[in-house]
């Protein structure tokens, strides 16, 4: 459980103290995962199925490594996004492979939702992915943790890189690019304001949705003024099909407007400011490659975060379960 | 057919068509409405009806409902269709075309008529093709389709994008002194959209359609039937800029009417994010901001909306039980509306006389259609209504096939007891349902 929850589908859903206990729990899980020898028995006859219904390596990946270093087993099923007309539907989908008893289901779909109907209708743990356009609630986490161990660091704090969360309060995050379609953005809105920092949202007016403002973000059309003062940057990948969607004339404009160069980001960006990337990174359109490698980067913490962050995630959710068999467990 | 006569006795007679709202006994002989009045002589032995405590009502009128045959049968049948619509005190339904095959020529017209004749519950009036086979490119023929019996055209489920092809439909209608019942949608606005676009489309991480989409469309037909002169009927209106725009043509005399479904008098955008993707809150159009609803709301009350129609549209959990994205479009809602539409009375969003002109004389008006009035020698098409009794939704237990209900497992306030169509009581509610 996290806190009151037996799933993991949203950070709108969560409370601030029960994302603490996810991040908290993190670094735990991320000195396991520095170890030589990479695994614990923590969640040893744990069955744990990755359900992805739209291509993904990052997650996926991550997801697994953290299962198998927790010593539950993690099997992937991957699916063609399915509809009434072709194929098996959603549901029957899942209620397959709940019949096979795991422990926690990891979902990743283009619907938003999907993680939704499914937890509404099986008994074990629900994960979401990754649904839509609506959230990805891990990689919010996870960004989470990524910013408070860089500014942890930056006010110099723990030199074992142990975050102080109460860092992220107070901070300014500017989140750049196709707002509209991105469920990292909702994820990292919502758990932001929740620990007390500033979101800033700032892109094309073509890729800004409605309402946004309500939710607790401030709009920017413009990079310049939206990057000044923030202590971090989160660029948000420009996925290509949105070109001539008609949301944008074409990446070269979008480039130039809106994406980080080293200029920029020597002249506009404050000192410590930290550059995040969910990826995968279009090189040369929201990013220029000195940037996305340069020294503000953390975009590879933010993957070996994922992992520790993951491994929170499923030792809340499928660990904590008082499910012991009987007896079998007790021969064994 | 039938001679005998029954009286109506002690109910609330609210009858917007004659202006009466009291206590009246209602007198029927000959399937016809024979006299209306606080005292009438009655022989010892007359059949009676007690209606204490009931509003007794011109049996309801829907102007927009799926009753899915022929084609989807396994949705919704015209005898479960017609069913459902008594059990909501609808004593006339108008069936969309949009049926496989859809209803362009006359033999569809008449296997409805022949169906709904031969479950003798409602009354069907078909409703006919705009389009060839709704697609949008050629007139479907308005004459043989009026001669078979069809009220009104639509491609309702569609709109028409093409501007020529709606002026000419607009146009040639004329000649049959048909209403063109429009479905208002720019679909390349609309895009991949699966619910109102704004804050909780944003939240909810779907993509929206936002009102202009509507709008767009409305202010097109209004100018189209500006230029033609034909009569132009706005199908479930949902938002503030369709209302201006139509207050706007009627304000110019034009020949411009419009109706308004139960669920966008009463739900909004967010209760799709409170209901949790659940797919029995899609349809198309989606349900709307407050704002929209507060204007919607107004527009009946003060008659720019004429009328209430359900836009009836049962699917099955085959179409409903998936992704909010892939969900179809549509909820049921004849055995709902009157039961939704009293809590805007209760609301004081609506006078009880003008709820019941929107359900009755305001749509026959609409379509021309007869009924909608208890007048002597009217048909005595009669819904009697308990407007205090509280009953679960529980949409396992329809006359309709449709589950697809907004209102499942919610306690609503206001039933139908008894329907008669043409004198005939076709719809008693029973025992065990009370």
């Amino acid at each position: 459980m996290i806190g009151r929850h037996r799933h993991l589908i949203g950070l709108e859903d969560l409370s601030r103290e029960e994302i603490l206990l996810v991040l908290a729990l993190a670094t735990s899980m991320k000195e396991v995962l520095r170890r030589p020898l990479k695994k614990v028995p923590t969640l040893r006859g744990k069955a744990v199925v990755n359900l992805f219904f739209e291509a993904s390596t990052r997650t996926r990946t991550s997801f697994e490594t953290a299962a198998k270093i927790l010593s539950a087993d993690a099997v992937n099923w991957t699916a063609s996004s399915s509809s009434v007309s072709k194929g098996e539907t959603l549901l029957d989908t899942a209620r397959n492979i709940e019949a096979m008893r795991p422990d926690l289901l990891v979902i990743r779909h283009p619907a938003g939702g999907a993680p939704r109907f499914i937890a509404d209708r099986v008994g074990c743990s629900v994960v979401s992915a990754g649904d839509g356009a609506h959230e990805h609630p891990s990689q919010g986490l996870l960004d989470m943790y990524t910013l408070a161990e860089h500014f942890t660091r930056n006010s110099g704090g723990a030199k074992d890189g142990a975050p102080d969360f109460a860092t992220l309060s107070g901070r300014t995050v500017t989140i750049v690019g196709d707002v509209t379609h991105s469920r990292v953005a909702r994820s990292n809105l919502h758990g932001l304001l929740k620990l007390g920092a500033r979101v800033r949202v700032c892109g094309p007016p073509t890729m800004i949705p409605p309402g946004i403002e309500a939710l607790g973000a401030s709009v920017y059309y413009h990079l310049r003024p939206a990057v000044e003062g923030a202590d971090a940057v989160m660029m948000l990948r420009i996925q290509h099909e949105r070109i001539g969607d008609p949301l944008l004339p074409g990446t070269r404009e979008y480039s130039k407007i809106w994406g980080l160069n080293e200029k920029k980001v020597n002249e506009w960006l404050s000192p410590s400011c930290a550059i995040l990337h969910p990826g995968p990174i279009n090189r040369g359109v929201e990013l220029s490659p000195e940037v996305a490698d340069g020294p503000r980067s953390v975009i590879l913490e933010q993957v070996e975060n994922g992992v520790a962050v993951r491994m929170a995630i499923l030792y809340l959710l499928a660990g904590a379960a008082p499910a012991e068999p009987a007896e079998g467990a007790a021969r064994a | 057919m039938n001679d005998e006569t029954l009286f109506i006795e002690g109910g609330r007679v609210i009858d917007p068509s004659a202006g009466t709202d009291g206590v009246r006994t209602v007198v029927v002989r000959g399937g016809r409405i024979a006299e209306v009045s606080e005292r009438v002589d009655k022989p010892r032995d007359a059949r009676t009806l007690d209606a204490r405590g009931r509003w007794v009502v011109p049996g309801f009128i829907d102007l927009h409902a799926h009753l899915r045959e022929p084609g989807q049968e396994y949705k919704e049948t015209v005898e479960s269709g017609a069913r459902a619509a008594l059990a909501g005190g609808f004593t006339a339904v108008c069936s969309m075309p949009n049926t496989y095959p859809p209803n362009d020529n006359a033999s569809v017209t008449e296997l409805v008529l022949a169906r709904a004749a031969a479950a003798r519950m409602a009354r069907v009036y078909p409703v006919g093709c705009i389009s060839r086979a709704l697609k949008g490119e050629e007139l479907a023929e308005y004459g043989e389709l009026k001669e078979a019996g069809c009220v009104a055209l639509s491609d309702d489920g569609r709109p028409v994008m093409s501007s020529a092809l709606m002026r000419r439909a607009l146009e040639y209608a004329r000649a049959f002194d048909l209403p063109v019942t429009v479905h208002e949608e720019d679909l390349a606005l609309v895009g991949k959209g699966v619910m109102h676009e704004g804050k909780t489309s944003t939240r909810l991480g779907l993509l929206g359609a936002p009102a202009a989409a509507e709008e767009v469309m409305v202010l097109r037909d209004i100018a189209l039937a500006e230029l033609t002169g034909g009569r132009l009927h706005v199908a479930h209106l949902s938002c503030a800029g369709s209302v201006r725009a139509v207050r706007e043509a009627k304000r110019r005399g034009l020949a411009v009417t419009a109706e308004v479904t139960p669920h966008h008098l009463a739900l909004c955008d967010e209760d799709v994010a409170r209901s949790g993707y659940d797919s029995c809150f899609k349809m198309n159009p989606p349900l709307r901001s407050t704002e929209d609803v507060r204007a919607v709301r107004e527009a009946l009350a003060e008659g720019t909306i004429d009328c209430v129609a359900t836009d009836h549209a049962p699917h099955s959990l085959v179409e409903k039980e998936v992704e909010f994205d892939l969900a179809a479009n549509g909820v049921v809602g004849l055995e709902t509306a009157f039961a939704v539409c009293l809590t805007l009375v209760r609301e004081g969003v609506l006078s009880e006389r003008r709820l019941v002109e929107a359900l009755t004389s305001a749509p026959a008006r609409t379509f021309r259609l007869p009924g909608g009035t208890l007048a002597r020698n009217a048909p005595a098409d009669v819904a009697i209504l308990d407007p205090v009794r509280s009953w679960r939704c529980e949409p396992e237990r329809f006359q309709s096939k449709g589950r697809n209900s907004p209102w499942k497992g919610a306690l609503l306030t206001g039933r139908c007891t008894q329907a008669l169509v043409g004198g005939r009581i076709a719809y008693e509610l029973t025992e065990g349902e009370r």
